[in-house]
């Protein structure tokens, strides 16, 4: 074990080292984080990710479960632009379904904050991760939650429903019933029937108790009531959200496929643009579109930070092992930990232990 | 060495449990005085009776340290990752009824559903700047529960006691605990939501899957649960 944890450890260096090469410079983070930033941005289902552990005096804290939110926060306090950066160390996974998968493992990462021409941003940080891995043969697959999230507001309806779309862009199941409800094809629940027919809403209410009070109830069933008298969504903007979740080709094909989705529901149609840039940034180092896997929905229930392109990279023949490397764009993620500042940011991990178990990187 | 068999070491849960022990013609008690922890069985050889707090059965199973143990289904599944691979239900007691639910204000007229208490959820965010706080002890329960149901937005705060006042309080927006008849949801002004089922749960008998068996031990167990009618 022990003899592992080293190797891992001399695996991670030489990544790291590469990573410095391709010009990052190397940062460190503390390995407990203030539970309060984490738990604001993922909410409470990070505690079922992550380990908490408190003291009298700081409160809450957690065991790093990522690089990404501190090296964000490191960035937005003192960074100079452009920048790069690149880490090594240990991540932690509270696992309590599943005793195979590790709680404690190495992550070596690199991030690239830049202004100027995400697309060769993003095309940079996927061929560096790309020819480190190239000698283990794994498969890649790629993703961009950016056009969904087009998709979504390109939609002929309410900016309500829209705002509910979005919040559960990363809960495909939630997503699917919204959708389902806004186009008319799920019955409205019988108990929401009722309150909006009731003369007085209020009449079997009894004391209002608690923070939220009686006029945020009444807002909320106007909202409800305007939302009733919403038309639905079309059948043919369904279809449209459908065929836009549906994709799965290599990257030549599904860029096809998705400019003839474009040709009617115009709002993917910039969105769908980045992704052609991006293929051409990544032919230009060497990838080929025809040879790329690309998945409308890839990562869609696991990498909620993630707000473009996204990606990652798995050994097959070997389901039991988790992605080796994964990344992707978080432009959303530093507005929220920028305190009124942002800029778009794209980066990637790589689990050197994986890397040793699959034959090392060479 | 001897068969341990684990029982909540007070109250109720307690008193049921000697009951049902002792209609299946095991009597079970306390050794001495009322306030000695320390138990007696008779009807049958070799089972010592280990009294210990209802909320450390689960743990004292999955350690092996007893072998059986009567404890609600609740406090299993709270406290257990994985609890089927660690304990095994050997019969449900048929008492110490309780269901977890998740409860709101009676005046949220405008919630009856998980999908309304989303949609609550976002715009309490919205106006109070901080996620609707719902309050509880069965905190994994509740947080599988609710990323089940796909609401975002919330926050569980711990509660160890007294949570239907937390609302009144305004120490919490929402609750999920345990209930038999309602009644006191009822009296602080809480309502269930249709679909706010989060658990059943009642007094059951559990086997460990790690306590070490010797030969002996493994006759001793067969015995018991064929005097106490459970397969």
């Amino acid at each position: 074990m022990s003899a592992t944890r080293a190797a891992a450890r001399g695996e991670a260096a030489r990544l790291m080292a590469r990573f410095e090469a391709a010009g990052a410079q190397p940062v460190e983070t503390t390995i407990l984080q203030p539970a309060e930033v984490l738990l604001d941005l993922y909410g409470e289902d990070i505690r079922a990710r992550a380990y908490v552990t408190s003291d009298t005096l700081r409160g809450e804290q957690m065991l790093r479960p990522d690089f990404t939110v501190p090296v964000v926060q490191m960035h937005m306090a003192e960074g100079a632009e452009p920048a790069r950066y690149t880490y090594s160390g240990e991540v932690f996974r509270r696992q309590e379904d599943d005793p195979e998968r590790a709680n404690e493992y190495l992550q070596v990462g690199f991030e690239v904050f830049e202004r100027d021409a995400p697309e060769a941003a993003d095309a940079e940080v996927f061929a560096l991760i790309h020819d480190t891995l190239a000698p283990l043969g794994l498969r890649a697959a790629t993703g961009d939650i950016g056009i969904l999230a087009a998709a979504v507001e390109g939609l002929r309806t309410t900016e309500r429903r829209k705002a509910a779309l979005r919040r559960h862009i990363w809960r495909p199941r939630r997503f699917r019933a919204l959708m389902d409800r806004f186009a008319g094809r799920a019955p409205v629940p019988e108990s929401r029937r009722a309150v909006l027919a009731a003369a007085d809403p209020f009449a079997d209410a009894g004391p209002v108790i608690g923070l939220r009070g009686r006029d945020e109830i009444a807002g909320r069933i106007e909202a409800l009531r305007a939302d009733a008298e919403t038309p639905p969504v079309s059948d043919g903007e369904l279809a449209l959200i459908d065929a836009i979740l549906a994709v799965r080709e290599t990257s030549d094909n599904a860029l096809e496929r998705l400019r003839d989705i474009a040709v009617d529901m115009a709002a993917i149609g910039p969105a769908v643009d980045r992704l052609a840039a991006r293929l051409d940034a990544l032919a230009a180092r060497g990838i080929a579109p025809e040879s790329l896997e690309f998945e409308a929905s890839y990562g869609r229930a696991q990498m909620e930070y993630y707000d473009g392109f996204v990606f990652g990279f798995t050994a097959e023949g070997r389901p039991d092992l988790p992605p080796v490397a994964s990344g992707g764009r978080y432009d959303a993620l530093t507005r929220r930990l920028g305190q009124g500042r942002e800029i778009p940011a794209v980066g990637g991990v790589i689990r050197p232990g994986l890397v040793l178990d699959l034959g090392g990187a060479g | 060495m001897s068969v341990k068999l684990g029982v909540p070491s007070k109250g109720r849960l307690m008193e049921k449990t000697f009951d049902w022990f002792g209609a299946r013609g095991i009597r079970l008690g306390r050794a001495g005085s009322e306030r000695e922890y320390a138990g007696v069985v008779e009807g049958i050889e070799g089972v010592d009776l280990v009294l210990l707090s209802a909320g450390e059965i689960p743990r004292e199973l999955a350690a092996g340290r007893i072998h059986l143990g009567v404890t609600g289904t609740d406090l299993v599944r709270e406290k257990l990752g994985r609890w089927d691979t660690r304990v095994v239900e050997l019969a449900e007691l048929g008492f110490g009824h309780a269901d977890l639910v998740l409860a709101v204000p009676r005046a949220w007229v405008d919630v009856s559903t998980l999908d309304d208490l989303d949609g609550a959820a976002a715009a309490f965010r919205a106006r109070h700047g901080f996620r609707l706080r719902i309050a509880t002890k069965y905190h994994r329960l509740t947080r599988d529960f609710l990323r089940e149901g796909g609401v975002a937005d919330y926050r569980l705060v711990d509660s160890q006691g007294a949570t239907e006042g937390t609302v009144k309080n305004e120490t919490a927006e929402a609750i999920a605990d345990i209930t038999s008849s309602g009644d006191t949801l009822r009296a602080n002004h809480l309502k269930v939501l249709d679909d706010g089922l989060i658990l059943k749960s009642q007094a059951t008998l559990f086997r460990s899957r790690e306590a070490p068996l010797s030969e002996a031990d493994r006759a001793t167990i067969t015995r018991l649960l064929v005097q106490l009618q459970v397969d």
